[in-house]
Parts: structure tokens; sequence; C-alpha cells
């Protein structure tokens, strides 16, 4: 094998990117996990700014008491979608462009382990969302239902329900060749010497991440074809009138969408604790502690389930189960956070872009890991639940959570994707206004949760206008925040600037750093020793 | 607390004033939110108290740990950065450490969770309930039955009452802007109310903050939750679980009244039940039928099929020129009856004379001029069998 590489680059050795196709072959049919990493970054971040599209539309209908732009049957596609968009669309792509990106360049890889599903699990995902995002125009609208697409509201709504579920049954199968090829990657392909427990921890983060969606997206898939048989086939599954059980389907939903939320998080887990090491030119406190932690909080994302479903009145002795077994996640997660703190101590720190967004995930996740805990007691959850305040939670540790450390990972990784580094004021713009904006978004929606504001409504009692309309603004300037990054930092950053090294940090380490900043095409043909 | 709250008045009439100007005439709302309120609503049931103490224990002590945890972070930040000279220590490893971060939070979380316990056990237990009310979701009112205690057999519908105009921004809004409702719940102070909670049509949550309630009501289920006001007032709460268009528009009122003020209302509620039943023999002429159908149809068919009767293209149907309102009479009494998709089914909310009513209107109204302008009552309660 070795043989035949050699003979085949022996000539080009100097310059491996003229091996590549051009035009749009190269992107059609890329095997190469760096192309196939940068499609589905951008990708996400399509997605990204068409559910924020539909997220400003939402604040934009709240920003007052009354119906002025939208009636409820669209304001209410519009939340479902925003949901769907965002979770579906933005979030699980942007990671599993980043594991493409740099989980070979981390383990000392030359190329994913299959190279062919690589870009069927990529090329399915744009006609799911073309699916997804023109049931907007079928009669009846997009789905409805909520995110959650709880039956039977979902037997209720029209074909652009079905387009929805076919949408996730296509973004689901993409999911599960993902985790595949990572699965495999990871414990096959890692170089010579690089044991599990010296694996860089975003590599041990998917590594486990690759398990739950495995685990959990079949679980989905049921729920949803269930859903389309009931819908269709004259099944009853969650119909009580024909036997069936309509809480049956959250139940079934739930166990999916916990792990799920913790799919959505511990790569971000992985991305931060790459960071924050590089900047405190200090070793990561307790990697292996870290490891159990992260292997932890998997473990008991499977067991938490209902306590999404408090509302739905279960036994006394399932609401206890539930609201212990949920608050023990805390304890793993709390572990993190030392860790990451512990990191940090005695440090020698600076503040890049990565390094901020970094910490301000520590700062601002933290505080909707508090917000878990108070939703995760029982009869403080009832007053909560479908309220405000779990929308101000979800979005804590969802947008300040794995947003912002797709955002740090942006900042830490683009030198080695683009081999150009990024305007340094501008990602400290951009991370200062997010991180403003996103505040005066999501704090106030506490206060009003608490005050009792139902969500997922397209109006509401005037004395909730004011917290309302500051949500609002702070909104649009969160999105405009987001067309500034794109605009101002990553569109410049890839045409030029100065040039990156191939480490261009002081303190960061790992295999990523010792090829040349951009990443040629082909890179550990020969695979490293690590030592 | 105190200072909290004033600094947030005072920046938020600082901002409305510049801003918008119009936003200091919004009053606090008689047992619903108040203005810029921080906190739960006033509870006015024990279990809704303890609610109160428990979230304020958690902020508590979420609160001291925040203060600690960043406390450390930001005299890190602040200390040991590179641009004062600060050189990295290079320890990267503790057993005794991690042990002692893993068991502390354990215990804390532990102490979380005991003072809840008890409240999860309270909350549960719906025994020897003085008074029984079912509440009955549908797409988009309430449906209350006393089925036991005081009051057994009243039976009425509850749904929004603030005026569309209102919503659409044609009238000013006042002052219970959706939170009111045509007839409230009317419960005794002082007594165990235990409401049983179902649906007919897709799930809503019947959950009023004042009295810690919050049950959700499952098509073809029954579940229940209680509660015991200790003050005479009106409480308002809302559907907590997304059940469609209308969600936000079908508000829970609770009127708690003293003993005596509940005895006198049974007795007014029973004998205005016993006027509006009709005489289901009675044979009715077009005018009279499309007089009543006209309410039923503006009370429960206006939300989709609108005032115009053109329906929502691609969503509700037109009944303006629909075929099957002009057609045989039997089509429609069964969509009526059983509904259809979207179209709920009716049987159980309206009487046969409603039934006929709405559907003489429909048939006679715009421009429809259907062959049958007429179904009587009694053509309805044959076709149910």
């Amino acid at each position: 094998m070795s043989t035949t590489l050699d003979q085949a680059h022996g000539h080009a050795d100097h310059a491996h990117d003229d091996h590549h196709p051009h035009g749009w072959r190269r992107w059609l049919y890329a095997t190469n996990h760096k192309d196939i990493g940068t499609l589905y970054l951008w990708f996400s971040f399509t997605m990204l700014l068409t559910g924020g599209v539909l997220a400003l539309g939402i604040r934009a209908e709240l920003f007052k008491p009354g119906l002025q732009l939208f009636q409820p049957e669209f304001f209410n596609q519009l939340t479902t979608m925003h949901g769907l968009i965002m979770v579906f669309g933005a979030i699980m792509p942007a990671f599993v462009g980043f594991a493409n990106w740099m989980i070979p360049l981390q383990i000392g890889a030359s190329d994913m382990a299959f190279a062919r599903m690589n870009n069927f699990s990529f090329w399915l995902l744009p006609p799911a969302a073309i699916l997804l995002v023109s049931s907007f125009l079928v009669p009846g609208g997009a789905t409805a239902a909520g995110w959650t697409l709880y039956a039977p509201l979902s037997t209720q709504m029209g074909i652009g329900m079905d387009m929805g579920i076919f949408a996730m049954h296509i973004m689901g199968a993409s999911s599960i060749m993902g985790s595949i090829n990572i699965v495999t990657t990871i414990l096959n392909m890692r170089a010579p010497g690089m044991t599990l427990m010296k694996m860089p921890m975003f590599a041990w983060t998917w590594l486990i991440t690759a398990y739950l969606l495995i685990a959990v997206m079949p679980v989905l898939a049921g729920a949803i074809t269930m859903t389309l048989t009931d819908r269709h086939f004259g099944t009853s599954f969650f119909n009580a009138a024909g036997g069936g059980d309509p809480v049956m389907y959250q139940h079934i939903f739930w166990f999916f969408g916990h792990p799920e939320v913790y799919i959505m998080i511990l790569p971000a887990f992985g991305i931060v604790s790459q960071i924050i090491p590089a900047f405190a030119r200090k070793p990561l406190f307790g990697y292996a502690s870290m490891v159990y932690a992260t292997s932890s909080i998997a473990i008991l994302s499977f067991i938490v389930w209902a306590h999404h479903m408090f509302a739905t009145g279960m036994p006394v002795t399932s609401q206890l189960f539930f609201m212990y077994a949920t608050m023990l996640i805390a304890v793993p997660t709390g572990v993190k956070v030392f860790n990451w703190i512990a990191t940090m101590w005695q440090g020698s720190m600076t503040f890049e872009s990565p390094m901020l967004w970094a910490i301000g995930f520590i700062f601002v996740f933290t505080m909707g890991g508090f917000t878990g805990l108070i939703c995760a007691i029982t009869p403080v959850d009832i007053q909560l639940q479908d309220t405000y305040y779990v929308v101000a939670h979800f979005h804590y540790v969802l947008v300040a959570g794995s947003l912002f450390a797709l955002f740090a990972g942006f900042y830490y990784w683009a030198p080695k994707w683009t081999g150009f580094m990024y305007n340094e004021t501008r990602g400290k713009i951009h991370f200062w206004a997010s991180l403003i904006t996103f505040n005066v978004t999501f704090f106030p929606m506490h206060f009003l949760g608490l005050a009792g504001m139902p969500r997922r409504y397209a109006d509401y009692a005037a004395q909730f206008t004011d917290f309302n309309m500051i949500a609002s603004i702070g909104a649009f300037g969160f999105g405009l925040s987001q067309v500034y990054f794109l605009f101002f930092v990553v569109l410049p950053s890839i045409r030029g600037g100065e040039k990156a090294a191939a480490n261009p940090w002081d303190g960061a380490e790992g295999l990523e750093w010792t090829v040349p900043s951009p990443a040629p095409f082909h890179t550990f043909e020969t695979p490293p020793m690590v030592k | 607390m105190n200072y909290v709250k004033r600094l947030t008045l005072l920046s938020m009439a600082a901002f409305g004033l510049t801003i918008f100007g119009s936003a200091s005439a919004v009053n606090n709302m008689d047992g619903g939110p108040a203005v810029h309120q921080l906190n739960f609503q006033a509870p006015v049931t024990a279990i809704a108290a303890d609610i109160y103490l428990l979230h304020n224990w958690m902020i508590g002590i979420c609160l001291v740990i925040f203060l600690a945890v960043f406390g450390v972070m930001f005299y890190s930040i602040l200390k040991h950065r590179k641009s004062l000279g600060h050189k990295s220590a290079s320890f990267h490893e503790s057993a005794t450490v991690e042990i002692a971060w893993t068991v502390v939070p354990f215990v804390i979380v532990v102490l979380m969770a005991l003072p809840a316990t008890k409240t999860v056990v309270a909350m549960k237990d719906t025994s020897n309930a003085d008074i029984t009310i079912k509440a009955t979701g549908m797409q988009w009112k309430w449906g209350y039955d006393y089925l036991k205690g005081d009051g057994e057999g009243i039976a009425y519908l509850s749904a929004l009452s603030t005026p569309r105009e209102q919503i659409n921004g044609v009238a000013p809004k006042g002052e219970n802007y959706l939170l009111e409702v045509d007839h409230p719940l009317v419960v005794p102070v002082n007594k165990k109310i235990r409401i049983v909670t179902t649906a007919n049509d897709v799930i809503h949550a019947w959950g009023v903050p004042a009295l810690g309630v919050k049950q959700d009501a499952i098509p073809g289920f029954v579940r229940d939750t209680w509660f015991k006001a200790e003050k005479v007032g009106t409480y308002r709460g809302n559907c907590y679980e997304l059940c469609g268009k209308e969600h936000a528009f079908m508000p829970i009122v609770v009127n708690v009244v003293s003993e005596e003020d509940y005895a006198k209302w049974i007795v007014a509620q029973k004998s205005a039940m016993a006027a509006k039943s009709d005489d289901p023999n009675k044979t009715w002429t077009v005018a009279e039928l499309s007089e009543r159908g006209e309410k039923v149809y503006g009370a429960n068919c206006v939300a989709c099929h609108q005032a115009n009767g053109k329906g929502v293209p691609g969503a509700f149907p037109a009944l303006d020129g629909s075929q099957m309102v002009n057609g045989p009479q039997d089509g429609q009494v069964a969509i009526l009856l059983n509904g259809k998709n979207a179209m709920p089914a009716w049987k159980g909310t309206l009487s046969d004379t409603e039934i006929a009513a709405v559907i003489t209107y429909t048939r006679n109204n715009w421009s429809n001029k259907a062959d049958d302008t007429i179904i009587q009552p009694a053509e309805v309660l044959a076709a149910r069998k």
C-alpha cells in the first residue's frame, strides 16, 4: 500500500494540493475529509442563518402584544421550523464538519475511514434541507406541531408534516453514517503510539457522541415513522381511540431527545477542552476525569428523559426517580467546569478570540446549567414547564453552549483551514457583540417564564410587553452579529490576510499543528509516531 | 432583591420612556402577571408557596456556587495572565481534588432534591377531595364538568372573551387582555379541589401559576391534580401545551369565592342551565335556527372558517360556496358530528339543536343557497345513531 502511494505522489511531493479535482466535481464527488468538512460547515452556517431568520420572525411578532405580522398558524410554523432547522440543520452538521476536518488531523489519520460514505452522508443533507424548508410552500404550510412533533397534534397537519418527517429520516440516516465513520476512524486509524487515553479531548468527546447518535437516531426514526403510519395507514400507535397512547410518543421522542441535547453539547466540551489549555499554556487539568465525566454524562443521558414530561402526570415514584437522576448529571458536568477552571488556574493566559469564546462558553453555559438544575426540581418544573423559562434555559445551553463553542473552534482552527489569520479585532467585536446581545435576548426570558408566560404563544398579556421588547431588540442584534461574522470575519479570512504559521498559537499542542497551514489536501500519508 | 427590583424598574422606566413612551399605560393584572414581574406569581395555595420557597432555596444555593466558581475563574483571569508576566505552572492532575469536587457537588445535589421530595409527594396526593371537576381541553377552549361534591352536575364551556378587535390591534387592549374568559371556573375557598383533566382532540395543559398547578390534558386518558386556594380572588392561567393555531387564546380563569357565594353561584348556575336546555322535539323555522346558529358559529367555528366563511386557503376550507354545505345534508351532519382531519368532532360538545342551528346558518348565509335550507334537531339526533 505504502509503495503505491509513494509512486503516485513521488513526483509532486511539493504540491499535494494539485491532485484534487477542480470545479463542481471537487465538491460533488468529494471524498477528502477536509473538503467534506468544509461542505458541512458551509451547509450548517447556511442553515444557521435560515433558522435565524425564522427566529427573527418570531421575535418581530412578539415585539408587541397583539397579532401584527403573522397569523398564529404561521407563527407556529416559524417556531417549529426554527427548532428543527437549528437542531438538525445547523448545530449537528456543524459538529460533524468539525469532526471531519479535525479528527483525522488530530489522530494522525490520512482521511476518514469510509470516504465515499462520507460523501454520501453529506450529500443527503441538502435534499433533506430543501424538503424541510420548501414545506413552507405547500398547502397548509410547514409542520406547526413544535419541533417535538407531539402526537396527536402532528396527525392534524398537512403534507408539510410528511415532508418534515422525510427530511428528518434523511438527516437521521446521514447522522448515523457520519457516526459510523467517526467511530471507525477513531478506533482503527489512530497514529501508532496514540493510545485512547492519549487522544485529544475533541476526538474523545466525538467518539462518545457518535455512540450516542447511533443509539438514539433510530429511536427518533421509529417515533416519526409511527406518526407517519398513524397519519396515512390507519394505525393507532398514538391514538387512544384505537388503543394507542399519545404519551407513548413523548416517551419515545425524549428517549431520543435527551441524549440528543448531549449530542449537541459533548463535542462542544471537546472543543473547549482543546482551547483552554492552549491559551492557558498549561496542560488540561484532569484529562482522565474529563473522559470519565463525559462518559458518565452520556450514560446518564439515557435515564433522565421523562424530566421533559413531568406535567404529563406520572406516578410519584417516576417523578422522584427522574428528578434524582437528572440532578445527578450536574455532578459530572460540574467536574468538567472545575477542571477547565483548574486548567486556567496558575496558567499564563492570553485572550485571543478562541479563548474569549471558550471562557464566554464556560460562563454562560454554566448559567444554563444552573437553570437546568432548577428545572430538574419536579415541583418547580411544574411551574416552569412550557414557559419562557425553559426557552431561556435551553438557549443558554444550546446557543451559549454549542454555538459559542463552535465559534471558539472556528477561531482556533480556521488558520489551519484557510492558511490565513482572521482579523483579531473583528473576532473580538464578534465575541462581545454576540455575548451582550445574547444575554439581552435571553436573560429577560427567565423573568417572563417565572411570571408564567407560556412558550409557543403568538400573543401575550400586555404585562409581558417590556421584557419581550428587550428580547426582540437583543435578538436582532444577535442576528446582525452573525451577519458581521460572515462578512467581516469568515469571508475576509478565506480571501487572505496575515499568513498563518503551522502552529499559530503559543501553547497549542497536537498533531494538527505539525502539518502546514493551510493543511495540504493530503496529510499524514505516512502516519506520524506518537511518543 | 428589593434593590435589584428597584434598579430594574428604574432602568425599565428609562428604557420605556426613551424608546416606547407608551409602555407605562399597562397595570398589574389582578390574579395574573404584574408588569416587570421578576419572580413567581404570589402563591395562594400551600403547594405554590412550597414551590416558591424551593425556588428561592435553589436560587440561593446556585448563587453561592456561581459566586465561588466564577470568583475563582475571574481571579485567575485577572492574575494569571501572560501580559502580567505570570509563568504557567505545570500541574495537571490530582486524584484528591477530583474526588473532592465529585463528592461535594453530589452532596449539594442531594440537599437540593431532599426538600423537593416532600412537595412532590404532596402534589400527587389527590385523595379526599371536596369537589371533583373535570377540565376538558378542546381546540380552543375548556369544558368544565362538576363531577362530585357541591355543584355536581354543573357543566359549561369556558372560552376567551377578549374581542378579536383587540388581538388584531383595531381596538385598544383591555386590562385583562388574553387572560379573561366568558365563564370562569368557580370554586369555594379552603376546599380541596381535584381537577381531572382530559381532552377531546390534542394534548392541552391546564395550568394556573398562582395555584401551583399544571397538568397535561390528554385525549383518551384522564390525569388529575389538585389545589386548595387559601384566598378569595380571581386567578388566571393558560393552556401550556402547544395545541394548534389558537393555542395562545384559550386561557383559564379560576374564581375562588367564599362558601356562601359558591352556594349562591350553584343555584344561579342550575337555574340558568335548566332555562337553556332546548326542547329536542321543537320544530324550528329557518330564521330562528339561523339566528341561533350565528351565535354557535361565532363561538366555535369562526377561528378557522372565518367570519366571511372563506376559511384559510390551504389550511381550513371555505364554507362559502362549499359543495359540502350546499349539497345533501347527511355529509355535513356527519362531518360536524364526527370530525375529519383538523375538523374536531362536535358530537360531545354541541347539542342537537346547536348542530342543527349552525348547519342551517351556514346553508343560508354568505352566497350559499342550498337545496335543503333547514335541518331540525330531531334529524341530527337521528344521525347520531
